[in-house]
């Protein structure tokens, strides 16, 4: 007991030593970081002291930026660990890198999901009362509460998870497979629960036609397949640049897949849902009519959605592409550019056409403030830094550098290649 | 029908207690030593008046008093300190507090809402410099420890009328009349409205404004009444922002509001139950319980609900004092309303405000359970519809033409 202490003790410190330490160019990138967050968190004071009035929100548009971010972000954390279920059911053994950073960028983007709502909430002082037992949670009833479950419940699987692979390694042992994968696999369906969960939260609502559909769920599944490893990518390209981590191109190659795949799948979706809606057009359209053409001469979502569009067509043709996706700068630029395209599209695009026009006819248009716009960017800070936290504590210590200084001698100290093996 | 008005509220069990849900049968709690400290403060006060003017007795006016017969509960708040003090009480209240132990939810709750409570103050509020100013941030500390009014008991629900009136005299300086009651027997409201006859004046929109206490400076408005071509109802094409005179030539109106679903989404969307059907059919709002999440403004089929998105201001000129819990009482920041078919008027009797304002007879209000009622009359000899019928919201608001 004591010596497990001593090694969180150590472990600990090492992970802030990792991530207090570093060159120049980390330093301000965490600086640009935190300074992000304090605008965000004045413009929340602003928002708490003279309530949701300082937001473009409105009792016709009463959810925006927020939830947009707060949708996607779902997503994103989802996508992250369904990356788990290739790597370890198929034992492809160079996924196994990427999985524990999926696991990093899940924290990252549940911790902002979490946020998002609070933010969102008109009484967040209040929130307590979502607390069963003290306060009351209306489960199973309201979809919003399951949301508050699966999204705390797989916070802790993703804490819990990387948690105990690290701690282990840290500790110069290998971890044991039999009380880690069952949670592996749990994590695994818990993460398609809270996509469906947040999907069926909007699509539960028969008031608001254009949630209502039942592409809703699979939908959001295609399009968080294809913005999540995605940013992977993303991630892994910038940690290879900048680390002597070393990460397989067969890696970011199989990625790539899977994004080329899911952007496809997520394009026919998009291509059903408008045929549905334009071929014959009906009243229950009218919020789509709004979102791609604009209604008697409210337009504000227009240039928005068809920007979307265009650049999630233009990155899935350049990702089919053969040669184009084996390029890595190509590559790079392409998954930016998805990602940019999901987040227009499940975000905005997806929560403000809900509300426009009213379930009663009216047209009332929404447009963000700059208050919505710092605490939006504030929150996006708060997530990259945890995650680049959790990634430069988590990086020594799988390369094998950073060990507790109370191992006892004896037990070789696993290199890069034992943890690998350590995981398959 | 009864069913509709199941509810997923754990009955609050012995023994088990949250912020809400406390039997009488209570050992000593938290309360109990905030209205001690209450005691203090206000003991602490007269002293400060009986230097000042001697002799005079501390005087909190009867009317601030809990309305009812029932057990004062919150002595502090309406009594002078004097014979609390000198009752021969060998303890103060707080003492017991050593030898029995809290709940542990109940210690989890106490130290959640005080944090929450603790927070805030050091977001909006100095620090208290007179004895009103202390009673005053005490009493809204306890309001924050509250629970939901639907699961309150009969004391708790006193407790907290008493202590808003207190709050309202010491921050407005205007008594209220504040009820908390329950819905009655054998009645089940229901709402009419005759698109023939309706003219567009919009009486109804001022009469609820000044019965419900809206925020002035937003303008919330409960009731919206559409302009439309005659011919077809149809609310795509209709505006309920004309500025002209009225009747317009070739036009109907057509008047929306809350419809007391019988069978109502907001109520099934809300995460933490703070809106609810009551056995009388009115879908209630405990303003203090919501969140503010605004899920149920999103699953709202009529657009019927409201949001403060910042303080409400209602000058006292324009204060209604004649409210419900559930009802017209002054909301917050950050909370969710409504229409409740003027629940404070319609539970002792009266017409709602927008039916009695309407100088056309096109509003009938009435109970649906009484066979003689204009509304059953109605519903009996009239062909009536509902607003998007077919998404089995079940509105308790019909309407027909002449
Ligand atoms: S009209 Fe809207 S707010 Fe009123 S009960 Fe029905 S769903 Fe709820
Ligand atoms: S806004 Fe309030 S009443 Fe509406 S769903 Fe949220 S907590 Fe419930």
């Amino acid at each position: 007991m004591r010596d497990q202490l001593n090694h969180l003790r150590a472990f600990l410190l090492a992970g802030l030593d990792a991530a207090t330490g570093g060159g120049r160019r980390y330093h301000i990138w965490m600086g640009s970081l935190t300074l992000v967050m304090v605008v965000g968190a004045y413009a929340y004071f602003l928002q708490l002291r003279d309530g949701l009035s300082v937001t473009g929100m409105t009792d016709h548009v009463s959810w925006g930026l927020y939830i947009s971010n707060f949708t996607f972000l779902v997503g994103l954390a989802a996508a992250a660990v369904m990356l788990v279920l290739p790597a370890y059911v198929l034992k492809d053994v160079d996924f196994n890198k990427a999985v524990l950073i999926g696991e990093g960028v899940a924290v990252g983007a549940l911790l902002m999901c979490l946020c998002f709502v609070v933010v969102d909430l008109g009484s967040p002082f209040h929130s307590w009362h979502l607390t069963p037992g003290i306060g009351f949670l209306n489960f199973p009833r309201s979809l919003l509460a399951w949301d508050v479950v699966v999204l705390n419940g797989y916070l802790a699987l993703n804490f819990g998870i990387p948690f105990y692979i690290l701690f282990t390694h840290f500790k110069g042992k290998t971890p044991n497979k039999k009380r880690y994968v069952p949670f592996v696999y749990l994590s695994v369906f818990w993460a398609v629960s809270i996509h469906m969960v947040t999907a069926f939260l909007l699509a539960g609502l028969p008031a608001r036609p254009f949630w209502n559909t039942s592409l809703m769920g699979p939908r959001f599944l295609a399009s968080a397949f294809a913005a999540g490893p995605a940013f992977i990518i993303l991630t892994l390209s910038m940690i290879r640049a900048n680390t002597e981590y070393e990460i397989d191109d067969s890696a970011i190659q199989k990625l790539a897949m899977i994004t080329t795949v899911a952007a496809q799948i997520n394009l026919v979706m998009i291509g059903s849902e408008v045929f549905k809606e334009f071929y014959f057009p009906t009243h229950h359209g009218i919020n789509a009519q709004y979102l791609f053409f604009g209604l008697e001469g409210h337009t504000a979502l227009v240039g928005w959605i068809r920007t979307s569009i265009f650049l999630n067509a233009a990155a899935t043709l350049t990702l089919m592409i053969h040669p184009f996706r084996k390029n890595p700068k190509i590559l790079i630029g392409t998954c930016i550019v998805l990602f940019v395209a999901i987040w227009m599209d499940k975000g905005l695009g997806l929560v403000i056409p809900g509300f426009v026009p009213s379930p009663l006819g009216e047209i009332v248009e929404y447009r963000p403030t700059w208050v919505e716009f710092a605490v939006t960017a504030g929150i996006w800070a708060f997530g990259l830094f945890v995650f680049t936290v959790l990634v430069r504590a988590a990086l020594p210590i799988e390369m094998g550098h950073s060990r507790s200084p109370y191992i006892e001698q004896a037990e070789p100290v696993p290199g890069v290649t034992a943890v690998v093996s350590g995981h398959d | 029908m009864m069913d509709d008005f199941g509810f997923p509220f754990p009955l609050p069990e012995e023994g088990s207690v949250g912020v809400h849900g406390d039997g009488a049968k209570r050992d000593m709690t938290f309360e109990d030593v905030l209205r001690w400290q209450a005691m203090a403060a206000i003991a602490e006060r007269s002293l400060d008046e009986a230097g000042r003017a001697e002799g005079e007795a501390v005087d909190v006016p009867s009317d601030v008093r809990c309305r009812g017969d029932g057990p004062d509960p919150a002595p502090a708040l309406s009594e002078g300190p004097g014979e609390e003090i000198g009752d021969g009480t060998p303890r103060p209240p707080g003492a017991e507090l050593l030898d029995k132990p809290m709940g542990r939810r109940k210690a989890i709750g106490t130290l959640l809402g005080t944090l929450a409570a603790g927070t805030q103050a050091a977001c909006s509020n100095a620090l208290p410099t007179s004895a009103d100013d202390r009673e005053r941030l005490l009493l809204e500390f306890q309001e924050r420890l509250k629970g939901n009014f639907r699961v309150m008991t009969d004391e708790e629900k006193e407790a907290t009328i008493a202590r808003l009136e207190r709050l309202a005299r010491l921050k407005r300086n205007v008594h209220l009349n504040l009820s908390g009651a329950d819905a009655e027997q054998g009645v089940l409201f229901g709402y009419a409205f005759n698109i023939s006859k309706c003219k567009g004046y919009r009486e109804c929109v001022a009469g609820c404004l000044e019965e419900n206490n809206q925020d002035r400076r937003s303008g919330i408005q409960y009731i919206r009444i559409f302009e439309m071509e005659s011919g077809e109802i149809n609310l795509e094409h209709s505006t309920a922002e004309y500025q002209h005179e009225v009747p317009r030539e070739g036009h109907v109106y057509m008047g929306t509001q809350c419809f007391q679903c019988a069978n109502p989404p907001c109520v099934e969307v809300c995460p933490v139950a703070a809106t609810w059907p009551e056995p009388d059919g009115i879908v209630v709002i405990d303003y203090d319980w919501c969140i503010g999440c605004r899920y149920c403004i999103a699953a709202c089929p009529y657009w019927a609900r409201r949001f403060n998105w910042s303080e409400p201001v209602v000058p006292p000129e324009d204060l209604n004092p004649n409210q419900h819990y559930l009802g017209n009482r002054l909301r917050r920041k950050g909370c969710v309303e409504k229409c409740t078919f003027c629940i404070q008027r319609t539970r002792v009797g009266r017409l709602p405000a927008c039916a009695e304002a309407c100088p056309t007879g096109a509003r009938v209000f009435g109970n649906l359970l009484d066979p003689d009622s204009e509304i059953r009359w109605i519903l009996a000899n009239k062909q009536v519809f509902r607003l998007k019928a077919d998404l089995g919201t079940e509105p308790r608001f019909w309407y027909y033409m002449d």
